[in-house]
């Protein structure tokens, strides 16, 4: 379950940003998973709620952004979900397509 | 109460300590490539058997092996005469970038080596989110596994450059679909490179060898 070790990678920017905006306390912590990460949203939660009790983050909320898997025809530049895996153009059905958007895992902003 | 705005990527340690390995290695002249499936699928199997293929080929390689315990691996493979370096990960389901670097000294201390493999815990879930400055990924599934197994664990068959699929002597006894395998793979995929080997009969071998030395010999030329 490496949602632990992501959750580290996550707390330690967290507090590295905290004591640069000097905060002592936090809110809201906004992140970005895509779909086709290995990254499970609800055990991340669990992992975080449980990670960040008796710190300065304790009490803050996780806000997970999940970003959909998504292509753009290289054909006719039309953008749309991929579902299935499926990688046929709705409009032109050309089957060139690049994948924008379902990678992600980026760190968004924290509030507090 | 205020925003404060991050923008980055959640692994961006690691990623940066994965670009210091991959421009150790570059400058090295050596490639590398990280190997990752379910437990028990055959990848130290496969090494094993692309020992005897690369010493053919005159391509001398070594090997970091990655496990939750015990050096049973690294000690199969220092059998074919390749070194082996074992590091245990304790309970971390993964290898990451750091664990590597710290691997990296013994690595450029092997005479003359072209290659790296680095064998990866048997895990096909937590790898495919952690670079570790390899050049390619290489997925192994095995045909006792089923042939959906691609759309299962999309991530990492995304992340991969090649899929090996082993125990192709097996098949035949299982429900195994060796078209609707590939057919799976390339929709998650479509730029995986595909191999079919079976390591208990050395069957297909070979052919990823061979492959494998192609890219070790393109990879010098960049």
């Amino acid at each position: 379950m490496h949602e632990m070790s992501i959750t580290r990678s996550i707390v330690e920017t967290v507090e590295r940003e905290m004591d640069r905006a000097g905060l002592a306390r936090l809110d809201k912590v906004r992140i970005r998973v895509g779909e086709l990460t290995a990254v499970e949203p609800d055990v991340l939660r669990f992992c975080f709620e449980t990670s960040i009790k008796g710190t300065r983050l304790e009490g803050a909320a996780l806000d997970i952004e999940e970003v959909p898997l998504t292509g753009r025809c290289r054909a006719c530049g039309e953008s749309f979900r991929i579902t299935g895996f499926a990688s046929v153009c709705p409009k032109c059905k050309g089957t060139d397509i690049e994948r924008i958007g379902g990678t992600e895992l980026d760190i968004v902003s924290i509030e507090g | 109460m205020h925003e404060i705005l991050i923008e980055e990527k959640i692994l961006a340690r690691n990623d940066e300590i994965a670009a210091r390995n991959r421009n150790a290695l570059k400058e090295r002249g050596i490639y590398s490539i990280n190997i990752v499936s379910a437990p028990g699928a055959g990848k130290t199997s496969l090494i094993e058997r692309m020992a005897g293929e690369l010493k053919n080929m005159g391509l001398r390689f070594a090997v970091v092996e990655g496990d939750l315990e015990g050096d049973f691996d690294s000690k199969r493979i220092e059998r074919h005469g390749v070194p082996a370096l074992q590091i245990t990960t304790g309970r971390a389901c993964h290898l990451d970038a750091h664990q590597i670097s710290h691997a990296l000294p013994w690595v450029f201390g092997q005479d003359s080596i072209e290659l790296l493999v680095i064998e990866n815990v048997g895990n096909m879930v937590c790898p495919a989110e952690y670079d570790l400055g390899e050049d390619i990924m290489v997925t192994v599934m095995s045909t006792t596994e089923g042939d959906d197994k691609p759309l299962k664990y999309p991530a990492i068959f995304s992340a991969s450059g090649a899929l090996v699929i082993n125990k192709t002597d097996l098949a035949p006894h299982t429900d195994f679909d060796m078209n609707r395998a590939r057919e799976n793979a390339l929709k998650v995929n479509p730029y995986l490179k595909i191999f079919e080997t079976s390591c208990r009969t050395g069957s297909g071998v070979g052919a990823w060898a061979t492959y494998l030395a192609g890219l070790v010999k393109d990879g010098k030329k960049k």
